[in-house]
C-alpha cells in the first residue's frame, strides 16, 4: 500500500518548504498541495495522480480580492471560482472574468474551485483519464492514443505528435484575453510570469505543462487596471447547455473608438492545448471598422494554423463562428 | 407519503428484536468486506459500533489522524486515514448514510453537502480538510414530521422517482436559495446542473424549488 502522509500549511514558508522536496512540481509529483481538491482527488482516485503527500494550504491568508493603488486587481490563488464571479469589480470591470467563470463546471464545484486549482486544471483527454491506454503526458514516452482515437473533444491549435489534449479551463481563456499575471512564491523569493508564458504548449514534453518547479506556489493572480469603455464577452460552445467542457469559446477584450478597434485581445478555448492567445486576430482587428467581414477575417486568421484530427475538424469553422459571434457581442452590447 | 412514519436503525431494532433491515445488514457487510478491499482512497475503516476490528482494519488504519469534524450542530471524533474523503467519513464513519456516493468523482452532485452554508461535492474533499466547519448533511436539514420545507415540497411535487439522487438535490436546492439565482426556470435549471437525476424527474424538481422560492 502507498505511504501517504496529509500535512497542514502554517503558513506560506512552510508550505514553500515542504514542496520543494518533491522532485517535479508537474506529472507525478509526489508531493502536492490542495486547495479546493476537485482536479486532486478526481485524479487520485484515477490512480493518475498518486502523490505521497498533500498539504493542505487552505488556512493560508491568500483569499482576498483587492484592487491595488495603481489600479490592478489582485485576485488571491485561494479566492473561490464562486466568490470571484460575483465580486463587485470582476462583475463591472472583468466581465469577461465572470461569465467564464460561471460558464465552467456546476455550483458546487465554483463553491470549491479556487484560482489557483483552476490554472492547474488537467485535461479531460480520456486518454490522460485512464491509466490502461498509452499517454505521453501521463507516462512520457508511452504514446498518444488520442491522435488516432477519440479525439472529437480534443485540440486544434498547439498540438504536436506527442500530444493533442486540449487545456479544458474557462478562466483561463478569460485570464488569457485579459493578460493576467501568474505570481509565484518559492524558497528562493517570488517571481511574476505573464500568463501566457505560464502556459506551455506540449512539444515533445507533454508532461510538462507549465512553468512551476518544484516548490513553487501560485500565491495570487493580478489583472491590469481596466480601462473605461472597455467591452468584455465570453462566448462558450458545448454539448449541452450546462455543466460541459467547451468544444470552442471565446474571450474578447474590446476598446472601440468611433467604430474602430482601438485595442483588442482574443483568446480562444477548447481548441488549443494551452489557453489560447490569439494575436494573429487581435492584428486582423487592430484600427479596423466594426463589421462583420472584419469579424470573419479576423476568425479565419486565428484558426490559420489549425490542424485537425480524425474527429475535431469541425472545431474549426465552429471555434471561427464562436469567435466572430464573440466579436458581434461584444461591439453590440450595451 | 407523509403519514408513513419511517424508522431509524435502532429503532427499527428495538421495535423488531432480531430483524435484519436492510441498511443495518449493509453495514455490517461494509464493515468486514468493503473497507477492506476499497482503495485507494479508502473508507476511513473506522470500526463500527458493535463489530470487532480485524487485523486488515488495523492495519489501514495504522497511519490514521484525528479528525474532528461540527456535523449537523455535534461534533464528532474520528481517527481516519488521511486520504478519506468527507463522503466516506459522513457515511461510514459518521453513519450518516443520507448523503450518497454516486459517480465518486464531482460529477453527479449525489454526495452534496453544506460546508459552512454552501453546497459542495463531499466526494472531492479530503475529511480532514474541514476541522472546524460547519458541516450540514440532508439529517441535519429535517426529520420525518418536521421536514424543511425543501423537502417537504419535494414530497409534494414528486420530486424523484427511485430518490437515490434526492438528499444532494435537496441540499443543493436549499443552497440555491441563497444564491443570486434569477425568477426564471431556466436560471434554476442552470444552478442545478450540478445534480443529475437519470429518472428525469427533473420538471418536478424545479417545480418543488420554484414553490420553495416563491413562498420565501
Amino acid at each position: 500500500m502507498d505511504t501517504f502522509r496529509f500535512i497542514k500549511a502554517r503558513d506560506v514558508s512552510h508550505a514553500v518548504q515542504e514542496a520543494s522536496r518533491s522532485t517535479t512540481a508537474q506529472q507525478g509529483a509526489e508531493i502536492r498541495f490542495v486547495a479546493g481538491g476537485t482536479t486532486l482527488l478526481d485524479l487520485m482516485k484515477l490512480e493518475v495522480e498518486r502523490p505521497s503527500q498533500v498539504i493542505d494550504i487552505n488556512h493560508l491568508p491568500l483569499g482576498n480580492v483587492e484592487k491595488l493603488p495603481d489600479g490592478r486587481l489582485k485576485i488571491g490563488a485561494l479566492v473561490r471560482n464562486f466568490d470571484l464571479a460575483h465580486h463587485a469589480i470582476v462583475q463591472s470591470e472583468y466581465s469577461v472574468l465572470s461569465q467564464a467563470l460561471l460558464a465552467g463546471a456546476s455550483a458546487q464545484l465554483r463553491n470549491m474551485a479556487t484560482t489557483a486549482g483552476n490554472l492547474l486544471q488537467r485535461t479531460r483527454c480520456v486518454y490522460f483519464r485512464n491509466t490502461a491506454l498509452a499517454c505521453n503526458k501521463r507516462e512520457p514516452g508511452s504514446g498518444c492514443s488520442a491522435i488516432d482515437g477519440d479525439n472529437r473533444t480534443l485540440a486544434i491549435l498547439g498540438t504536436s505528435s506527442s500530444c493533442i489534449a486540449t487545456n479544458p479551463s474557462d478562466m483561463n481563456v478569460a485570464l488569457t484575453a485579459l493578460e493576467a499575471t501568474i505570481h509565484i512564491q518559492n524558497k528562493k523569493g517570488e517571481r511574476s510570469i505573464p500568463i501566457d508564458d505560464f502556459f506551455a504548449v506540449p512539444g515533445s514534453t507533454p508532461q510538462h505543462e507549465n512553468v512551476l518547479e518544484p516548490g513553487d506556489l501560485i500565491t495570487y493572480v493580478t489583472l491590469p487596471a481596466s480601462r473605461p469603455g472597455t467591452k468584455s464577452v465570453y462566448l462558450k460552445l458545448r454539448d449541452r447547455a450546462s455543466y460541459e467542457f467547451a468544444l470552442a469559446s471565446a474571450a474578447v477584450v474590446a476598446d472601440v473608438v468611433d467604430s474602430k478597434f482601438n485595442r483588442v485581445r482574443i483568446a480562444l478555448g477548447g481548441v488549443g492545448t494551452k489557453p489560447w492567445r490569439s494575436r494573429e486576430a487581435e492584428q486582423a482587428l487592430e484600427g479596423r471598422a466594426v463589421g462583420q467581414s472584419v469579424f470573419r477575417e479576423a476568425a479565419a486568421a486565428a484558426l490559420h494554423g489549425a490542424r485537425p484530427h480524425s474527429e475535431n475538424g469541425f472545431k474549426i469553422e465552429l471555434a471561427r463562428r464562436c469567435l466572430a459571434y464573440a466579436l458581434t457581442l461584444a461591439t453590440t452590447a450595451a | 407519503m407523509a403519514d408513513e412514519k419511517k424508522l431509524g436503525a435502532d429503532e427499527e431494532e428495538s421495535r423488531f428484536p432480531g430483524r435484519v433491515s436492510r441498511r443495518s445488514a449493509l453495514w455490517q457487510l461494509g464493515a468486514g468486506g468493503v473497507a477492506a478491499t476499497t482503495y485507494p482512497l479508502v473508507s476511513s475503516a473506522q470500526t463500527l459500533p458493535g463489530t470487532k476490528g480485524s487485523d486488515t482494519d488495523e492495519a489501514m488504519i495504522a497511519d490514521a489522524i484525528p479528525v474532528t469534524l461540527r456535523v449537523n450542530g455535534k461534533l464528532l471524533s474520528l481517527q481516519v486515514d488521511p486520504r478519506t474523503t468527507l463522503l466516506d467519513c459522513l457515511r461510514e464513519s459518521a453513519m450518516l448514510t443520507g448523503t450518497k456516493k454516486g459517480c465518486d468523482h464531482g460529477q453527479c452532485g449525489a454526495c452534496t453537502v453544506h460546508v459552512n452554508g454552501r453546497r459542495v461535492n463531499s466526494c472531492l474533499s479530503f475529511a480532514a480538510m474541514h476541522e472546524n466547519d460547519e458541516i450540514t448533511t440532508i439529517e441535519g436539514l429535517g426529520q420525518p414530521g418536521n421536514l424543511h420545507p425543501m423537502q417537504a415540497s419535494f414530497v409534494e411535487h414528486d420530486g424523484y422517482q427511485c430518490g437515490y439522487c434526492t438528499s444532494g438535490q435537496i441540499m443543493s436546492a436549499v443552497a440555491l436559495l441563497k444564491e443570486p439565482c434569477g425568477p426564471a426556470d431556466a436560471d434554476v435549471k442552470e444552478l442545478m446542473s450540478g445534480n443529475i437525476c437519470r429518472c428525469g424527474a427533473y420538471p418536478n424538481i424545479v417545480a418543488a424549488i420554484q414553490q420553495v422560492r416563491q413562498r420565501a
